[in-house]
């Protein structure tokens, strides 16, 4: 089949921007950094990504939105190709979004002490490790008392 | 025994551990002693899960007989199962599960650190993934195994119990046969030997500081690296490939 792919590597990338986080909607797969790479050939559009946990169910998600959408787009031959190396790592979760999921109510990985994403204060503990999802800690604020979701750093 | 079926082997060898043992992580789903602690098993099981099928991925790739990841997953008999004894026991009572987690997720600690630096490049990539993870779960059962072992008398008699019931099963983390050997030329595979004095070194602090005494001039089984295994793992088995067996080729 002759794909006669019409979009530079540019608009599929931008293409493909527009699809969210399956668990955190507010960030797309490309601020997530799950998104690396997309090569486009003369028979098909190869789109690179990187599973950010193991085990993380939200993986064949994103495979099928990236095939549904290219194919809305007249795309056809599309192949996603997951690598592991390097391994993901939340240093490629871009500052905006760390800002977004900041105001979602998710405190972004840091280094540093875990700021509560309500009141900032710097008063926080551990609840959980494990979150409600694999790639977040339950945490809660002694200041406003609120509990709160921690993007962990990996 | 060819350098191909050594490394079809130590795929199934790694991707049998973490898929037996997140599958009794599993079992602790709807039962957990509280929530956050359910949340936190079921976290860990998927991670398991995940990195399982990335190597058995990789074996069937390795194999090239057309098997799929499923295909080994729910398809092999308990002797072709290469996992460790220590990931297949049944989850006891809390104490007992932190106590297995805690043995095996320090070794995979040290492990998938050295594996991550494999010349062939699928392993080290998982296993660069996983180590991340790990460094989680290990975390979790290092503070749970403290916790516990440093609690009450009551807490402490039970992950006591737990540590001998199990110290007979983690010499076999470390055995080597002609599979390492074959991938240890070639620089694939992990040196069990030189882990071993870390992860001594590691446990012995962890269990010091929970209070709990390590059995001394224990029996040591062996076996896994054969398929040969314990009672429990038949069972296991049985519940895990039920579905799979009885509607074959069944999808979701």
């Amino acid at each position: 089949m002759n794909t006669d792919v019409k979009y530079s590597r540019k608009e599929i990338l931008n293409l493909l921007s527009e699809i969210p986080d399956p668990e955190i909607p507010v960030i797309n797969i490309h601020e997530l950094g799950v998104l690396r790479d997309v090569i486009v050939n003369e028979k098909e559009v190869e789109i690179i990504i990187t599973p950010t946990y193991s085990g993380c169910p939200a993986m064949k998600q994103i495979e099928n939105d990236i095939v549904s959408k290219l194919k809305e787009n007249g795309i056809e031959n599309v192949k996603v190709k997951s690598i592991f190396s390097p391994a993901w790592t939340t240093d490629w979760i871009t500052d905006e979004a760390k800002e977004k999921l900041r105001k979602f109510g998710i405190a972004p990985p840091t280094q540093r002490k875990v700021k509560c994403p309500h009141c900032n204060s710097e008063n926080t503990e551990v609840i959980s490790q494990f979150g409600s999802t694999a790639c977040k800690a339950l945490y809660r604020c002694n200041d406003c008392k609120e509990p709160f979701d921690y993007f962990k750093c990996h | 025994m060819t350098n191909k079926e050594a490394l079809f082997n130590y795929c199934l060898r790694l991707g049998d551990n973490n898929l037996i043992l997140g599958h009794r992580l599993s079992e602790w789903t709807g039962r957990g002693p509280m929530l956050e602690e359910e949340m936190a098993l079921c976290n860990i099981a998927l991670d398991l899960l995940g990195q399982a099928n990335s190597f058995l991925q990789y074996a069937a790739k390795v194999e090239a007989k057309g098997r799929s990841e499923d295909d080994l997953a729910y398809l092999r008999n308990d002797r072709e199962f290469f996992n460790t004894l220590l990931a297949e026991h049944p989850n006891g009572d809390y104490a007992f599960t932190i106590m297995r987690q805690f043995l095996m997720s320090a070794f995979d600690f040290y492990f998938y650190d050295e594996l991550k630096k494999s010349s062939d490049e699928t392993l080290a990539g998982i296993a660069a993934k996983a180590h991340k993870e790990i460094t989680y779960h290990l975390r979790h059962s290092s503070n749970w195994a403290e916790r516990l072992g440093d609690g009450t008398e009551e807490s402490h008699s039970r992950i006591q119990n737990a540590l001998d019931e199990l110290w007979r099963f983690t010499a076999e983390l470390f055995e080597m046969n002609e599979v390492d050997g074959l991938l240890l030329k070639e620089k694939i595979s992990v040196d069990l030997k030189s882990i071993k004095p870390k992860w001594e070194k590691l446990v012995n602090e962890v269990l010091q500081r929970a209070t709990l005494k390590i059995p001394v001039n224990t029996f040591m089984q062996r076996g896994s690296r054969d398929g040969k295994h314990t009672e429990h793992l038949g069972y296991l088995l049985a519940e895990m490939q039920h579905l799979h067996r009885t509607h074959p080729g069944v999808q979701w």
